[in-house]
């Protein structure tokens, strides 16, 4: 991203750009690396200890039990969100907090709760999805796409 | 008096004779405590949104500023001030409740300097006898309108800064004997837009730089005068990265400043263990830090002449995702005792 | 059960380091980051690689959002055998529905018991 508007910068631009690099503090990432690693490895694991409590007590299979263990997950999100606990994990964990469902859950939680002040219609209504908004599009854009061609591709050999 | 290109000279000296300086619970735990006037205990100050808080850190200041003084707002001819917020509403709706005459200011972060070196010229020339300025902001109003909700879980880059939550206003009288012995402005360099190219909001230091650089250098220019001629020149939320890039920018110009002399108000205003990443911004950055502290410390003659360059980023949310660079903005105002 | 624990954690580990590359390295905002994931997820779904996948790791590539491509896919595709093309668009939100649901009902909740912190 940060090539292609070198393109239409001047050369003193690009002059400039190279010499405030020099100053610029430059991101951890192997650090942030091993911490996303950790907290987001962790999550991960915390997940697959509630999808076996819905599989060994509330009779959900392997299968079926990734959408209450999603919920679930949430449903954590919402709380951590709420008290003021998950800003910080992100602030340390990165794409570790931010990958896992919980951090979807995060981004539409935390608009809703902020654009209280603007009203439940309009305020919570119309921001609820201002960071999740692309994640859900694309999702369901790509899905649609992949699927199509898909379905086309076994009608015509034959599999459907 | 027009000075060189973009610059003023005050000869009558109008005096700043009070300030008000309102902050919340962050800035209170950091270096400049003991230079504010009122401290509140969290964002939501009594109110039941984080805009009508920002409002009311700016009626608290310039409530304070006109209180110290003995004035009514009614003693006041203007009131020339600013903030970040769209439509810059937290001020509108604190000139409504001061019912002074009102000029809305925008200059992101450089708004500070923009109100003194325009109340400065008003009363310089006899267009006011009092004048009210200052700037504002407010981290999780700022927050919600240039980057995400206050509770998401973004991660922030090492480059990025740390809005301060802050109103910093000045009461500028016309005072030519000025018993007291109060600071005076001597002169204020505008500053052009300049814009080199960076796009990224979470680096506005770096790209405030070269604003910062030009100004100073129209300043020198303008006023026939050199570095050594200020006990301190402060930037105002350049930050660590923005502050660094400004020195070297200037060498490479022929201007070497003394580092030690070279200060930043976003540098100047937290601890080191406050998680500001490259130090404080905002337009209540540097009204803060001078209406507060740096007065403050003329007064008790740790300075007797100082350079104040309010720095601003004139980005908003839109110009990022439409892909735009960073215009940015420096004005300069001379502060003397 | 337990091999399942770890393969988890490392799965899930692994996937969220190369959310941490796209941050770091390419400069992705997180919504560009999630974006490309989630495509990610149901492209390879498309190729029949999560299920086997997800078999494997367990929550370790449930929990990520690529998942939730997946999901879509699955979904769209399960319908699509029994109906044909229509059933790209009926089906798509049969398997995921959890996922959307509760985070749009949590916020509301959300949304009525806390305010921000700040």
């Amino acid at each position: 991203m940060a090539d292609s508007k070198k393109k239409n910068k001047t050369p003193k631009q690009q002059q400039y750009a190279k010499f405030e690099q020099q100053f610029e503090t430059k991101r951890p990432v192997l650090k942030n690396c091993i911490k996303a690693f950790f907290v987001g490895g962790l999550i991960c694991m915390i997940g697959q200890f509630i999808s076996y409590l819905y599989i060994y007590f509330f009779h959900f299979t392997e299968q079926t039990s990734g959408n209450p263990t999603s919920a679930t997950v949430i449903f954590i999100s919402m709380l951590l969100t709420g008290f003021g606990i998950y800003d910080r994990l992100g602030q340390f964990a990165g794409a570790g907090s931010a990958v896992p469902v919980s951090g979807f859950g995060n981004s539409i939680i935390s608009a809703a709760i902020e654009h209280r002040t603007e009203g439940f219609v309009l305020g919570v209504g119309g921001n609820i999805f201002k960071l999740a908004g692309s994640v859900i599009l694309f999702g369901v854009f790509s899905a649609f796409v992949v699927a199509l061609i898909k379905t086309i591709f076994l009608m015509m050999t034959g599999g459907l | 008096m027009l000075r060189g290109k973009q610059s003023w000279e005050f000869s009558n000296h109008p005096v700043i004779r009070s300030t008000g300086v309102a902050v919340g619970p962050f800035e209170a735990n950091g270096n400049l405590t003991a230079d504010f006037d009122v401290i509140h205990d969290d964002l939501w100050m009594g109110n039941t949104s984080y805009e009508q808080a920002h409002r009311m850190l700016l009626e608290e200041a310039a409530q304070t500023a006109l209180k110290k003084s003995n004035l009514k707002p009614e003693d006041t001819q203007f009131f020339i001030a600013g903030d970040l917020i769209n439509q810059i509403t937290p001020t509108s709706f604190a000139a409504r409740d001061l019912q002074i005459p009102y000029f809305g200011l925008f200059g992101a972060c450089s708004t500070s300097m923009e109100g003194l070196a325009l109340a400065s010229f008003m009363v310089n020339y006899g267009g006011a006898n009092n004048v009210l300025t200052g700037a504002s902001s407010h981290n999780a109003a700022v927050e919600k309108q240039f980057r995400y909700p206050t509770e998401y879980g973004g991660q922030k880059p090492p480059t990025a800064q740390w809005t301060v939550t802050g109103a910093g206003v000045g009461l500028i009288t016309n005072n030519p004997l000025n018993d007291e012995k109060l600071p005076y402005t001597t002169s204020a360099t505008i500053g052009k837009v300049i814009d080199m190219g960076l796009a990224d909001p979470f680096n506005m230091g770096g790209a405030m730089a070269p604003a910062a650089a030009d100004t100073i250098l129209a300043h020198f220019n303008d006023l026939q005068k050199d570095p050594s001629y200020y006990d301190l020149i402060v930037t105002g939320d350049l930050g660590k990265i923005g502050r660094e890039t400004a020195l070297a920018l200037l060498k490479e110009k022929g201007l070497s400043l003394d580092s030690n002399k070279f200060k930043d108000c976003g540098l100047l205003l937290y601890k080191e263990n406050q998680p500001v990443q490259s130090g404080g911004s905002g337009a209540g950055c540097s009204a803060t830090v001078l209406y507060g502290h740096l007065l403050n410390e003329m007064k008790n003659g740790m300075y007797k002449r100082i350079l104040l360059v309010a720095t601003g980023a004139l980005l908003s949310p839109l110009t990022v995702q439409q892909n735009e660079t960073i215009p940015c903005i420096a004005h300069a105002v001379s502060i003397e005792i | 059960m337990l091999p399942m624990f770890f393969w988890a954690f490392i799965i899930g580990g692994i996937i969220c380091v190369i959310g941490q590359l796209m941050f770091d390295v390419a400069k992705l905002t997180p919504a560009h980051t999630l974006t490309t994931l989630v495509v990610v997820g149901a492209i390879l779904d498309g190729l029949g690689l999560y299920e086997p996948f997800a078999d494997f790791a367990g929550a370790g590539a449930t929990i990520p959002i690529t998942s939730f491509g997946n999901a879509l896919v699955h979904g769209a595709m399960q319908e699509a055998e029994k109906h044909g093309l229509i059933g790209v668009l009926t089906g798509m939100f049969e398997v995921t529905s959890s996922g959307i649901s509760a985070a749009i009902i949590f916020g509301f909740i959300g949304a009525l018991i806390f305010k921000p912190k700040g």
